[in-house]
């Protein structure tokens, strides 16, 4: 039992717990805002704890090999972390102003990060599971959050109908990768030849599909628009880049960990649907004009593209997924630091409320467009990096068609991203004058939106330094 | 094995009488498959959330079973089968809690009625 490898966990687990108090010492009525400066502190300062646990050599491991913190793990919760502290900040005067029980709030984030920890770290089925499913259940939660919008619970019920179905389809391939691989712990069931039995290889298949379910891949992707629209603008953020890396970084553990020797079966899969969420999610977008409607499917798209990257199925691929999903983060954080915002402000996300942003907070509008820019793949900021990556990754396989198609949809995503763009920055009709009036923008929001926008604009001229970061989580996790 | 159009009546009597894996199996494949047509075609709440219970409840007999006839038993298919029960529960509690929700918001519990939100 070596405890230093859950030691990012159980200071999670501290801070929750702290958080919870603290809700319940602060008088009925009075603000929130002291839990959210806790959560923020508490959170940086476990940031800045996991910044010394990279390491070079063996990991630590907890419980038998049940989980282990090795740098892959810890790059990714590194990214929890910083998505969960933007969050939080650019979300204070949104949960002031739009949900009513605020303080649960920031706990109920505190369980979902502390899920998606376990998950970057599992190393068997069970830890990869429970915390799956905690993620899964405060995200639930969470999306219904907003008690004063139907849409919320709407949104909160699909999403639990089908979290709950896809966990039980994926539940039951577990199920049947645990009966012929005689174990739940990835290093035995790569081991063991009864994996390529029918029962087998069917699991493998649950498995795969229940991920792709949780990573919204087109066709399995039918949730996503409605609970990303219905959910309040916060979590929408964290559903896109947090939950989506989560998945990710457990999806890639899975299959180079617990069935590394079936690839040639699920390579051409991963690489298919690679390729269909990259083409439905693009096209799909375009209609829209709800903006997180219209970033729901750019997620789907974006999660195309990082899985353009596993199915390369390399050391550069995995590499690429990790540097794109960290860039995905500082766009989204830009984003939605814009659109939550507009929501508090305007009362809504449609590309009507952001006309004229431009006139009314020009720093937010220009902070919108970089970002929507980093995430179509427009030099000189990060997406363009992200996206050679994962390219250059995909054609050294040899899924040069993977990376044509990725390319000709990049190009073609400009359009709908510039939309948004247009109707921030057009000029006003006379009767729309009133959308010009000075828009009051919180100063953690502005700081926030100023950060995100420097580390996208940062990332893309010099990617060297997130390289080097994400080469060394790669090098230990593919050996 | 043999061929499985050579089967005597004998070999069909002692699968009827000796419960094996495979019997388990069966039974868990036919609970996953009824609970899975419930969730496509039942379009209320409850009734959806009844049905993941059952497609839950199949996985849990598989993972028992194998945990029971693998060579090797370590016991990590019950310790997943009882995570399994406790994480079925407290999905089942916020399903319902929604569905009370969901029906103060819009008068209905009836998933094709919840349509508020497209594009």
């Amino acid at each position: 039992m070596d405890f230093m490898a859950v030691q990012t966990e159980i200071l999670i687990l501290i801070l929750l717990l702290a958080t919870l108090v603290m809700d319940l010492a602060i008088a009925k009525g009075a603000s929130r805002r002291p839990v959210a400066y806790l959560t923020a502190a508490g959170l940086a300062a476990i940031f800045a704890h996991t910044c010394g646990l990279f390491h070079e050599g063996d990991s630590p491991v907890f419980c038998m090999g049940l989980f282990i913190a090795d740098n892959y793990a810890l790059f990714f919760k590194q990214l929890f972390l910083l998505g969960m502290i933007f969050t939080v900040l650019f979300s204070l005067d949104y949960a002031e102003k739009c949900l009513t029980c605020a303080g649960e709030f920031y706990s109920l984030l505190l369980s979902a990060l502390l899920g998606m920890c376990v998950m970057a770290s599992a190393n068997d089925f069970l830890t990869a599971f429970i915390g799956l499913e905690l993620m899964t259940v405060s995200f639930y939660i969470l999306v219904g959050f907003r008690l004063s919008s139907a849409d919320s619970g709407e949104a909160a019920v699909k999403y639990l109908v089908v979290g709950a179905g896809s966990t039980a389809v994926m539940l039951y391939g577990i199920s049947l990768v645990y009966g012929t691989g005689g174990s739940l712990d990835f290093a035995v069931v790569c081991q063991n030849v009864h994996l390529f039995y029918a029962a087998g290889l069917a699991g493998t298949v649950l498995v795969i599909v229940g991920f792709f379910f949780k990573l919204s891949v087109i066709p399995f992707h039918m949730w996503a628009p409605d609970v990303y629209q219905g959910a309040p603008t916060p979590v929408t953020a964290l559903l896109a880049m947090a939950s989506k890396a989560a998945g990710l970084a457990v999806f890639m553990r899975v299959l180079f960990a617990a069935f590394p020797f079936l690839g040639e079966y699920w390579l051409p899969v991963v690489a298919g649907f690679s390729a269909l969420s990259i083409i439905g999610g693009n096209l799909l977008a375009i209609r829209q004009t709800d903006l997180k409607r219209m970033l729901a499917y750019s997620s789907i798209a974006q999660a195309g593209y990082m899985m353009a990257g596993i199915a390369a199925a390399n050391y550069p691929g995995v590499k690429a997924v990790m540097f794109y999903a960290m860039l995905y983060v500082f766009a989204n954080v830009g984003a939605f630091a814009v659109l939550s915002v507009v929501d508090a402000e305007r009362g809504g996300t449609s590309q009507r409320h952001v006309t004229g942003l431009s006139q009314a907070a020009p720093l937010l509008a220009a902070v919108m467009t970089i970002s929507l820019l980093s995430m179509a793949g427009i030099p000189p900021t990060a997406g363009f990096a992200g996206k050679i990556y994962i390219f250059t990754a995909a054609v050294d396989r040899g899924h040069l068609w993977l990376a044509f198609i990725g390319f000709v949809m990049s190009m073609i995503s400009v359009y709908y991203y510039l939309q948004v763009t247009k109707a921030m920055y057009r000029d006003l009709a006379p009767e729309e004058e009133a959308l010009a009036a000075p828009l009051r923008v919180p100063p953690a929001a502005k700081a926030v939106a100023l950060i995100s926008a420097a580390a996208t604009l940062a990332a893309g001229i010099c990617p060297e330094g997130l390289a080097i970061l994400t080469n060394l989580a790669s090098r230990t996790f593919m050996q | 094995m043999t061929d499985p159009f050579s089967l005597t009546a004998m070999d069909i009597f002692r699968f009827a009488t000796h419960i094996g894996l495979t019997h388990y199996l069966l039974l868990a494949a036919l609970l996953f498959a009824i609970g899975l047509f419930g969730l496509l075609t039942r379009r209320g709440i409850i009734p959806a959330l009844m049905c993941v219970e059952l497609m839950l409840n199949a996985v849990n007999i598989n993972l028992v079973a194998f945990n029971h006839y693998l060579p090797m038993p370590d016991h990590s298919g019950q310790l997943m089968a009882i995570f399994s029960i406790a994480v079925a529960a407290a999905e089942i509690a916020i399903g319902v809690a929604l569905a009370f929700r969901v029906y103060r918001d819009r008068n209905t519990v009836n998933l094709d009625d919840l349509d508020h939100l497209k594009g």
